[in-house]
């Protein structure tokens, strides 16, 4: 039992972090709603940042903000991960606002973001083209026969 | 006061380019992307200043704002990055000067689409020249970024691939940035010198293993390799029309360098378990040579064909990467350099026939060559290319990487290599006959002048890639002493 214990208090966090991942993309790969895709790729993104948390995080370490008293760099979180997930969670923001900006644009056009009834319409949408294409040359066939 | 600068003046040229080019456009339709194009030309004098200092004086290692190396973010230059840096201003380049052509009507949608292309060049050229892992993976976002919308920009089909793109290229990105935690967490370091060094010192096998189980799949949706290639084909059938150059030509190749940057400059050859993993890269690269050839002898949209061809040629880059001797390596580096000019030139062709007849259908090129002379020569010249007929780019490059598989007994490699050249000439000659051969079909011009077959911007692009071809093939011996610079004792 205390095996399991010490597990869970020094490596349980990467599991949980490891299980966050793993839902995100069986959501992604499984979901038929590209708004639930969009939203499980957010879950995806988020787990990489507690990743990332994790490993600046220290038993005894306090905020990286300069207190007096406390002058070892030992008596302070590592603020590099922290740094670097700001950059991260800006890079997500701007992924979501352009998956969302495609996703409205998919909606305009299609009239759905239902993965199932997309493909049947691209499907309809390339048999119609293929259709005005042999209708023009068609056309243009009768225009130089005559 | 430039030239001690070079390598971050070259990145910021086309972003600040990038910030004023919608208000400039909001002024006047022309004046945004007259400064892109402005820009962009900078950059390349700059970037071949910049090949020439690496060349005369040894790599350049550039700390930005002066903070101290394994701390702050550095650029590195060597003589690698400095050739794929001329290739991406120059491709960039010439893709801005013909865009303009397919530009939309709309003033604001054009602003855009000039502002999200010099930002993919950004992107680009930060991605080639970054010496900080982390660093590379803003550049490769601020790259997917735009090129999700560019992608999205052509048309209803294009929207749908782009959020495609999207999904698979945000799990990529995620899987990077877990490769960088794994070594971040066991080096504490984000400096690429940096952490090679400190992975050298230590037993860090089994971290490097790990994080290359993650690296691998990364780069590979990235550079479109072949079990992760899902997105590519309709991705670059149906990105904006000028802007598929740079799309298809380019974008792939940058993964590829970070890959290199990896498995030989971080890991390097310490790592133990470097053999299996360039093994497992080694069967991917030979599967999809031969399924992006077999895919692409099916295709009647020459767009569809270029892109699945060029799933099996990504994996001639990987299959150098692979074997990994430095002639191998060579070779994989100059394919890259060719591959850009006689992807990007195909499609600068598609373009140049879609813009004067209005079609992409390999049906309707019938004699096209009587038309459109130098489009059809460049046709003609990059197809030869692709094959590997002697004296183009493509053939040297094989050449370079068939000695270095046979240096290495690997003789699978090799067979794989001719069949695919092989399935490679089947679907070209096609091209070829439709070309010179089939009878014309009743197209019509949209698009016509006494003098010139196509308007100056396009024909600009389609003359230099020509150019390029023939020369990156006749000067090979030259680029490859070049590449051998940085890859002396790199490799395996």
């Amino acid at each position: 039992m205390t095996m399991i214990n010490s597990f869970l208090a020094e490596k349980g966090i990467y599991l949980l972090t490891f299980i966050l991942l793993a839902l995100g993309v069986a959501g992604i790969i499984t979901c038929n709603n590209y708004m639930k895709k969009l939203i499980c790729m957010n879950i995806m993104q988020v787990a990489v940042i507690f990743l990332f948390l994790c490993l600046g995080q220290k038993r005894g370490g306090t905020i990286p903000v300069a207190l007096s008293g406390a002058a070892e760099a030992a008596e302070y979180i590592n603020p590099l991960p922290h740094g670097l997930m700001l950059t991260a969670i800006v890079v997500s923001l701007g992924t979501t606002a352009v998956g969302l900006s495609l996703l409205l644009r998919i909606k305009e056009k299609y009239g759905t973001i239902e993965e199932d009834d997309l493909l049947y319409r691209e499907k309809l949408l390339s048999m119609e083209t293929q259709r005005t294409r042999e209708k023009l040359k068609k056309q243009d066939q009768q225009s130089k026969d005559k | 006061m430039i030239e001690s600068n070079l390598p971050v003046l070259i990145i910021l040229s086309p972003l600040c380019a990038a910030l004023i080019c919608m208000l400039l456009t909001a002024i006047h339709r022309e004046l945004g992307r007259a400064v892109v194009v402005l820009a962009v030309l900078v950059s390349l004098v700059m970037s071949v200043m910049q090949l020439r200092l690496v060349i005369d004086g040894g790599p350049i290692h550039y700390a930005i704002g002066n903070y101290a190396v394994p701390y702050g973010i550095e650029l590195v230059i060597d003589s690698l990055n400095a050739l794929i840096i001329v290739m991406i201003s120059l491709i960039g380049f010439l893709t801005v000067l013909s865009a303009g052509n397919f530009s939309d009507r709309r003033p604001l949608v054009h602003g855009a689409a000039n502002t999200i292309l010099a930002l993919l060049i950004t992107g680009l050229l930060g991605m080639a020249s970054t010496g900080d892992v982390f660093n590379l993976y803003v550049f490769l976002e601020i790259t997917s970024l735009s090129a999700y919308c560019l992608i999205a920009l052509g048309g209803s089909r294009g929207v749908v691939s782009a959020y495609r793109y999207l999904l698979v290229g945000t799990i990529a990105a995620t899987l990077y940035l877990i490769g960088v935690a794994l070594l971040y967490g066991a080096t504490g370091t984000l400096n690429m010198g940096d952490m090679a060094e400190i992975l050298d010192k230590g037993d860090h096998d089994n971290v490097m293993l790990l994080a290359s189980c993650f690296l691998i799949p990364a780069f590979g949706i990235k550079m479109a390799l072949f079990p992760f290639h899902g997105w590519q084909p309709s991705a670059y059938t149906h990105a904006e029309p000028g802007t598929r150059p740079l799309i298809s030509g380019v974008m792939g190749k940058l993964p590829a360098l970070a890959m290199f940057r990896y498995f030989y400059c971080i890991f390097g050859t310490d790592f133990v378990y470097v053999k299996y993993m360039m093994a497992v890269l080694g069967v991917f690269s030979v599967i999809g040579m031969l399924y992006g050839s077999i895919m692409a002898m099916w295709q009647s949209d020459i767009r569809k064909m270029l892109a699945y061809s060029s799933v099996a040629q990504i994996s001639y880059i990987s299959l150098g990467f692979a074997v990994g001797t430095p002639v191998a390596l060579a070779g994989a580096f100059l394919h890259m350099l060719g591959h850009a000019f006689m992807k990007g030139g195909l499609f600068f062709c598609t373009g140049a026939v879609r813009f004067k007849y209005g079609t992409a259908d390999l049906n309707d090129f019938g004699r096209l060559y009587k038309k459109m002379p130098l489009t059809g020569g460049l046709l003609t010249l990059a197809a030869l290319s692709m094959i590997g007929i002697p004296p183009t780019a493509g053939f040297f490059s094989k050449w370079y990487l068939a000695l270095g598989a046979a240096g290495q007994h690997e003789w699978i490699y090799i067979a794989v290599l001719v069949i695919s050249s092989l399935l490679n000439a089947a679907y070209f000659f096609k091209l070829i006959e439709k070309l010179f051969i089939q009878k014309s079909s009743g197209i019509r011009e949209r698009w016509s002048s006494r003098e010139l077959e196509l308007p100056v911007t396009l024909l600009v692009p389609i003359v230099v890639c020509f150019i390029a071809i023939l020369g990156i093939g006749l000067c090979n011996a030259w680029i490859v002493d070049v590449l051998m610079m940085s890859l002396e004792g790199v490799g395996l």
